[in-house]
């Protein structure tokens, strides 16, 4: 296990604000130098039930998620409180307390709100033999005794960050910062007064733990956000000035965020009706010749399909976002799970002509919208970026490097009004827009765009001609759909030629191979570290194009190892599925590691999943599956 | 030159120029309405300064889908019921094209219902011709949305027990500032009315009788016609707001007993269009967006100059 760093984990009810005080916590410390990762957990509620989140902290750049965590700051349901009086709803407000005792480390931190909780209770519920058997340091402190002091309650979320900072030894410095920048008035005074007394009660408690808060300094600027922000800002980087939408967990985030930019970026959103008028409106401005996009998650992209399928036929730009939670149906609102991706590649009637990207991270989710926005436009074909609440939720640092990249506005391949008159039209004045075999040997026919002079032509969802008249001729049918086939032919050699999306990670050489996709990939290249680490040989890759598929990569990765643990967040297996299907061979070579119980993998859970796999044995713990070897 | 030069450009519009190498017979058969709808909005172009290239027409599915084959402009024949949503973002995405969109009774009424409620509300400036002939045709013959209480079909083989939708009314509710009704049977009206609306700046919603000779020949023809701005018996005031609810509530029951209304029944001069609305709340550039991918000089920020300090 690793020993070098903190994960620091902020318990509460939804609406006490633990998200906040926890992006506060992991800037901080970014500022001060470390690399920090959040993972968030919540209930699909507005206030009261049990939410948390973790920041891990290291001195080099986090991955993942680590394997439990070393610090609690249980702050209490401060919403399953009778309002009338300070009497209770049974063990309710506990919860963030006691819910959290499966993964607090062996000498770990308890640090405990006990203005809320009373000591009697927190008895009740175990909290000593608890304590004895882990040997973890309990702190009770009256973190709303403290906050109340100077004026509201709320603030214990400060207090609790002052505590925390004096039991670990951190400089409060970055927290001030934050507090007068983030705050002013009576409110910045009152919190900088809260900061400042708990860190002094804390300080006089001596907590004897061996937790060691690393230090480190950036080489180079750094930034703190989420993967829905890196999504917006592909988009708005790549010229996105249209966005629709109707909201949706966790889809809303990229909503929002563009929803508050785009105005500014002299752009237009739109929150409209429904999911179907969602997509029909992004396919509307982008036939008008505006960059656009829309998404939803698993059950609003449900409503999507027929307009997904109508950019397919008539070839109109557009990038839809699909953020993934639990389903079938509405499933887990607030949980995480990777079982949307068959319902993404195959919805729609008809051979599906469409994009698929799943971005690993926050620094993927920026290059691949890039990546999507210009592969739409150029080719004319509607992109999905698929992810999932698990990258929306997190917060992640990167160098601020990364996103210093020129904006690309080319609306791709479009004509001038002066190439229109160079084109070819029909007698009856209507321009070719479908041309079978496009003079570039493209694929791709160039577009006009209303209110073009002489570049009228008709887009529709049947079947059409080289003007878009709609036609049933078996030539022409054949050549629009070859045509519009062949284009992911020309995508593929597209985006392995200028987008390597795919991402080996252990040594070169290995007997056996992990093969994961989306949002799990760092997760388990960080198990593959620990797997090589005590003697085992493993690779892994992780793969982010989902169609058209990397066949050639994938296959060599399989060729070249004995066989194949394939990591994913669903049922099914359907990752696996598509690559066997996708590849036609393999089916012996490739075992499942699975998990759907709304939590993403633990770097740990993939180790022992794959030891357990490979030792034939079955899997200890319960919250996975094993899927073995289907054959070919 | 700018990127989009046919936009304002008036010069010698002819009607003819809307017709483009396709005969609808191919689908229309003989003695169908939409042949009416088709014949007025060709009429109407020259009156209201239309050149093709300027005009968008966005269609849903069935026998009105097919509308954009006959007529030569910018066209996109878009899904069951979806013409609306389609049309409303390319008007937002360039205000400067004229945006048509049209629909069947079912197409309109039935599954792009929701749609129709929604912008109108929000009265985009545009003008939706719905071909209400009471029947999905294409389809062959089942019962609409439209189609009165009692009507037979081999979906209802005994007889709807549901009552016709009343889409004037349901429009002006939802927030529409232009209601109208015409018919494929009154020519004259219906290219005056289809000018209008155009002009209008609002979301102009027009019912358009069309008959069905082929499905729905038990059904009334329409007659007789009252047009309600020519009738000396009606002194009907557009701008009323009460006195158009009550208009068309009248007209939507008279519709299956025999006397028809049409012309105009609402007309709203005051209400500012939904682009005018969001470009007053600063949501919504002035100048077109679409404009600015073809603006050598526009300048693209980026999003590492703008937001990012957020971050840090």
């Amino acid at each position: 296990m690793t020993d070098n760093e903190l994960i620091w984990r902020i318990a509460g009810g939804s609406g006490d604000g633990i998200d906040s005080t926890s992006q506060n916590f992991a800037k901080a410390l970014m500022r001060s130098g470390l690399h920090v990762f959040t993972h968030r957990h919540y209930p699909s509620r507005i206030r009261g039930g049990h939410t948390y989140v973790e920041v891990r902290a290291k001195d080099e750049p986090v991955q993942s998620r680590g394997d439990g965590y070393n610090f609690l700051l249980a702050l209490g349901d401060s919403f399953a409180r009778n309002p009338q009086e300070e009497a209770y709803y049974g063990k309710e407000e506990l919860k963030p307390l006691y819910e959290n005792f499966d993964e607090l480390r062996e000498g770990g931190v308890l640090l405990y709100d006990e203005g809320l909780l009373d000591e009697e209770d927190v008895d009740e519920v175990g909290l000593e033999e608890a304590a004895e058997e882990n040997g973890w340091e309990v702190v009770p402190m009256d973190l709303r005794g403290i906050a109340k002091e100077h004026g509201r309650e709320i603030m214990r979320n400060t207090a609790g960050i002052g505590a925390t900072a004096a039991i670990l030894d951190i400089e409060t410095d970055e927290f001030e910062t934050l507090i007068e920048q983030n705050m002013s008035g009576d409110m910045q005074e009152a919190n900088l007064a809260v900061l400042e007394d708990a860190y002094e009660a804390a300080n006089e408690l001596d907590v004897d733990h061996d937790i060691e808060v690393p230090e480190n300094t950036h080489d180079e600027e750094q930034v703190i956000l989420s993967g829905s922000n890196a999504i917006s800002y592909g988009a708005l980087d790549e010229g996105c000035r249209f966005i629709s939408g109707y909201p949706m967990t966790p889809w809303t985030d990229v909503f929002t965020i563009m929803s508050q930019h785009l105005p500014n970026f002299g752009g237009i959103s739109e929150q409209v009706e429904d999911e179907i008028a969602a997509a029909a409106l992004a396919l509307g401005a982008s036939h008008a010749g505006v960059k656009a996009m829309s998404g939803s998650s698993g059950g609003g992209f449900a409503l999507m399909s027929e307009p997904l399928g109508l950019a397919e036929m008539t070839e109109t730009p557009v990038v839809l976002v699909e953020a993934m939670r639990a389903g079938p149906s509405t499933g887990m609102p607030t949980k995480p799970e990777q079982a949307d991706l068959e319902h993404v590649l195959y919805t729609s009637q008809g051979d599906s002509a469409r994009v698929v990207f799943a971005p690993a991270n926050i620094r993927e989710c920026y290059t691949q919208t890039r990546s999507a926005f210009r592969i739409a436009y150029e080719y004319q074909i509607p992109t999905i970026v698929i992810y999932d609440q698990k990258i929306q939720g997190e917060l992640r640092n990167l160098p601020a490097s990364h996103f210093d990249e020129e904006p690309n506005a080319d609306p791709g391949s479009v004509l001038t009004e002066e190439e229109i008159e160079e084109a070819a039209h029909h007698s009856s004045g209507k321009f070719k827009r479908f041309l079978h075999e496009p003079e570039d040997g493209s694929n791709v026919s160039p577009r006009s765009i209303p209110g073009q002079k002489n570049g009228r032509f008709l887009a529709t969802g049947n079947e059409h001609n080289e003007e878009g008249h709609i036609s049933e001729d078996p030539a022409n049918r054949i050549a629009q759909m070859n045509r519009r086939l062949e284009k992911l032919d020309d995508i593929r050699a597209d985006l392995d030629e200028n987008a390597d999306h795919q991402t080996y990670h252990g040594p070169e050489e290995a007997d056996y191979g992990i093969l994961v996709w989306g949002s799990q990939q760092d997760t388990a290249f960080e198990a593959v570290d620990r797997l090589n680490e005590t003697g085992h040989s493993v690779k892994a890759l992780g793969v982010s194009d989902m169609m058209p598929y990397p066949v050639e990569e994938v296959s060599e990765f399989l060729e070249s190892v004995d066989q194949a643990l394939v990591v994913e967040m669903n049922a099914t297996g359907q990752f696996r599925g598509l690559t066997q299907k996708e590849i036609g061979k393999y089916g012996d070579k490739m075992s499942s590691l699975l998990k759907y119980n709304g939590n993403p993998f633990e770097p740990a859970e993939i180790v022992d999943g794959f030891e357990s796999s490979i030792n034939g044995e079955d899997l200890a713990a319960t919250n996975m599956k094993y899927l073995p070897a289907a054959g070919d | 030159m700018s990127a989009f030069s046919a936009i304002g450009d008036e010069s010698e519009i002819d009607r003819d120029e809307f017709t483009p190498g396709i005969e609808p017979q191919a689908t229309w058969c003989p003695g169908c309405g939409d042949f009416g709808v088709l014949k007025a909005l060709k009429q109407a172009m020259p009156m209201v300064g239309k050149n093709p290239d300027e005009v968008a027409l966005f269609t849903g599915i069935g026998c009105s889908g097919k509308l954009n084959s006959y007529f030569n402009s910018y066209g996109f024949h878009t899904i069951h019921g979806r013409s609306l949503p389609v049309a409303r973002a390319a008007k937002l995405a360039n205000p400067e094209l004229e945006v048509i969109a049209a629909g069947g009774d079912g197409d309109g009424y039935g599954i792009g219902g929701n749609h129709l409620i929604h912008t109108a509300r929000e009265n985009h400036d545009m003008t939706y011709i719905v071909f209400n002939n009471e029947i999905f045709g294409l389809t062959k013959g089942q019962t609409s949305p439209t189609s009165p209480k009692g009507h037979k079909s081999k979906t209802q083989p005994h007889g709807s027990a549901k009552s016709p939708i009343r889409p004037l009314s349901q429009s002006l509710n939802a927030g529409a500032t232009y209601i109208a009704r015409t018919a494929a049977v009154n020519p004259n009206q219906a290219k005056e009315i289809i000018a209008e609306a155009i002009e209008h700046d609002g979301f102009a919603h027009i019912d358009f009788l069309t008959q069905c000779p082929t499905w729905n020949k038990d059904a009334k023809h329409y007659v007789p016609y009252t047009d309600i701005q020519q009738s000396d018996e009606h002194d009907h005031d557009v701008n009323d707001r009460q006195e158009a609810a009550e208009m068309m509530f009248q007209t939507e029951n008279k519709l299956y007993e025999g006397e028809v209304l049409t012309g105009r029944y609402y007309v709203d001069d005051q209400s500012p269009s939904y682009g005018e609305e969001k470009r007053a709340t600063g949501e919504m550039p002035d100048e077109p967006l679409a404009e600015r991918y073809f603006d050598e000089d526009a300048e693209w920020e980026r999003t590492y100059d703008e937001l990012l300090h957020h971050h840090k």
